[in-house]
């Protein structure tokens, strides 16, 4: 198993290293960094440009500045600097916790919810539930995300207008100038976590629920859930020792692309919102035309979502007593 | 093999449960003891009931039998029908601009009411819709013909072509294609929106490809193809005419169901105004300006997300309805 496991990290490293390098090949091309001092009035002056293309290197071919960005990220854990000098690492740290607390709590709760309800589905097939179930998802994910995360926001303000409290607060991720003690500060940040939350849980729930509620029906109609309950298991005991787990392998392989919709989600979310996440900032990197920015983010991404196909893989081995590997 | 999984708003039945393993798909191909039956079990007791009805028919049939998928389907067309005929008819074009009306609610004059310049919103959502609907219908062609092309090689011919063709896939499941699409998003400015299909389209094919090179290698195993091969019959006109045409129905499904995850990316995209660019419009774009002011003036956002939810919902329903009418293994669309 930990070999295998080994040989797949290693594909994956490789994989993210190509990724990232076509990313940055891919941005070093489109983006003008100068354009914004070019376009000044008055313009400035010649040397000053060249200085600025020499200090970003744009002169150089685009493997050389990949191999330096790679080798200074590798050796020395720096990101390199912004078209205007920041250094990137500084601001990296607080932008990864922001977009995971974001990430991890959407995930569990989208995964979790969105198991539970495709099976309640499943079981309660063609009540009034399964019904209501299906035509949220159907909704959910005919809608894009932005769209979702603006309805609850405009919701969240009819609410708080209704009610006439703060109870939804949507801009950033916690309020500035807050006293209190650590309490405070908890129900203040769980105030602001819950629409941009929210938001991507549904899309999950919606999203995961849907294969949920098929595997699960599939399994339903299968002889060993007869054979379990024949042989004296009470209905609910058959459907979660066996059922559920059966229903929950093909759901493994799902995980790691989900994880790649909800990536793309936090993106809309983070700038809805007003959260300084990766998401914002690739925005903002591409707004300024800015490589090392953009590919920093692209290079997050990646690892996350290589860490949930890592993950994914891990469950499958773990919920299939076929697998047998290494 | 991280992100195997079915296509992205795939919303209908995985009948097949292994996603994890390719080779453990059973091909869509009609096999006869299931379909001639029609109405009754397998098992068939009377001779007399037996009557053997064609694919077309078992397919038109079943297919209609499926309240929601004909609903889609008529929808589509329906709005089709509506974006590239209604600007014929309705009063103004999508840039005219009426001054003596900014920022009206919906009234007889302007139905979907007014922007803050002015313009018929009527008439910019249906540009939109134009717009979103024929970009959705060329990625959707587009992706399916790579898909069917890059999946049919790497299942026959297998070895070195497969590894890297799946390796090519992997690559670029590793980093959103949203990302990439919107860091290449600035070459774009002031180029056609032609490019922007093309970009969608290189993203879309990815895990389709992926059944596809699943689907030929059993096919692959398969006598008819065998005998095409010791007939001496090029390996391309063995997938082109043998292979390819036994998973149309998969083909037909899936491209159908991208119409609306390609409507659904372009306008993310164009909601950064990394997609369609101004002065043209699209279902994403309109949005993008009118979320700005939804609550004080929803008319300028809500008829184009109203278009583009429906949209998506009846490229879904048709998609699952071909899926239960196409496929025999399906349960849903057999007769009960």
């Amino acid at each position: 198993m930990s070999g295998f496991l080994l040989k797949r990290f290693a594909n994956y490293v490789v994989l993210l290293l190509v990724a990232t390098f076509l990313a940055f090949a891919l941005a070093a091309v489109t983006f003008q960094p100068l354009s914004s001092l070019e376009q000044r009035n008055p313009r400035p002056p010649q040397a000053t440009l060249d200085a600025k293309a020499a200090e970003l290197r744009l002169n150089d071919p685009i493997p050389v500045r990949y191999v330096a960005w790679l080798g200074d990220v590798v050796l020395h854990g720096d990101f390199g600097q912004t078209v205007t000098n920041q250094p990137i690492t500084d601001e990296l740290g607080r932008r990864v916790g922001v977009s995971l607390r974001l990430l991890l709590v959407g995930t569990v709760l989208g995964t979790v919810i969105g198991v539970v309800v495709g099976v309640a589905a499943a079981i309660r097939q063609y009540k009034l539930s399964d019904y209501l179930a299906t035509l949220f998802s159907f909704l959910i994910l005919s809608a894009p995300v932005f769209a979702i995360a603006i309805l609850l926001k405009y919701g969240a303000t009819t609410f708080n207008q209704a009610t006439g409290s703060q109870f939804f607060l949507f801009t950033g991720e916690t309020s500035s100038g807050l006293e209190g003690g650590f309490g405070t500060h908890l129900v203040d940040r769980i105030q602001h976590l819950v629409l941009p939350t929210l938001s991507l849980a549904l899309l999950q729930i919606a999203f995961y629920s849907r294969y949920q509620r098929n595997t699960m029906l599939d399994v339903l109609g299968s002889d060993f859930l007869r054979t379990a309950q024949a042989k004296g298991l009470t209905r609910r005991r058959a459907l979660f020792k066996h059922g559920l787990r059966t229903a929950l392998i093909p759901m493994a392989t799902l995980f790691a692309f989900g994880f790649g919709l909800i990536v793309t989600g936090a993106v809309f979310t983070e700038t809805i919102f007003g959260w300084q996440g990766m998401g914002d900032w690739l925005i903002r990197g591409i707004q300024t035309q800015d490589t090392n920015i953009t590919v920093t983010v692209t290079l997050f991404a990646g690892v996350a979502i290589l860490v949930s196909g890592f993950l994914s893989d891990i469950l499958y081995a773990a919920l299939d007593p076929r697998v047998r590997v290494g | 093999m991280c992100g195997s999984a079915e296509k992205g708003i795939d919303m209908a039945a995985p009948t097949r449960p292994a996603a994890g393993s390719p080779t453990g798909d059973t091909p869509p191909i009609a096999d006869g003891t299931a379909i001639s039956a029609g109405s009754a079990s397998p098992v068939v007791e009377t001779a007399t009931q037996y009557v053997a009805v064609s694919r077309g028919r078992l397919v038109r049939r079943r297919f209609l039998r499926n309240p929601l998928a004909v609903t889609g389907v008529g929808i589509l067309v329906l709005l089709y029908a509506l974006a590239f005929l209604g600007p014929y008819v309705i009063r103004y074009d999508y840039t005219y601009i009426d001054y003596t009306a900014l920022l009206t609610p919906p009234s007889p004059e302007h139905w979907f009411g007014t922007t803050q310049i002015g313009q018929d919103v009527l008439a910019q959502t249906l540009r939109g819709l134009q717009k979103s609907l024929t970009i959705g219908l060329l990625v959707a062609l587009g992706s399916t013909f790579i898909a069917a092309v890059v999946g049919s090689a790497a299942g026959y011919f297998g070895g070195w072509t497969d590894r890297t063709l799946m390796w090519i896939v992997d690559l670029l499941l590793v980093v959103p294609s949203f990302l990439i699409i919107a860091i290449a998003s600035p070459a774009l400015q002031g180029k056609s929106w032609l490019f922007l299909v093309l970009l969608l389209a290189a993203f879309q094919w990815l895990l389709t490809s992926r059944i596809v090179r699943g689907l030929t290698m059993s096919l692959r195993e398969r006598e008819f193809v065998q005998a095409a091969r010791y007939m001496g019959t090029s390996p391309w006109k063995i997938i082109s005419s043998h292979i390819l045409p036994n998973m149309a129905s998969l083909l037909i499904i899936d491209a159908t169901i991208t119409v609306g995850s390609a409507i659904i990316a372009e306008t993310g995209l164009s909601f950064f105004g990394f997609g369609v660019q101004p002065p043209d419009v699209s279902l994403g774009t309109l949005i993008a300006d009118g979320t700005a002011s939804a609550l004080t003036f929803p008319w300028l956002f809500a008829f184009s997300l109203g278009f583009l939810v429906i949209t998506v919902l009846a490229a879904n329903f048709a998609g699952d309805g071909l899926r239960d009418a196409l496929d025999p293994n399906s349960q849903k669309g057999r007769a009960k």
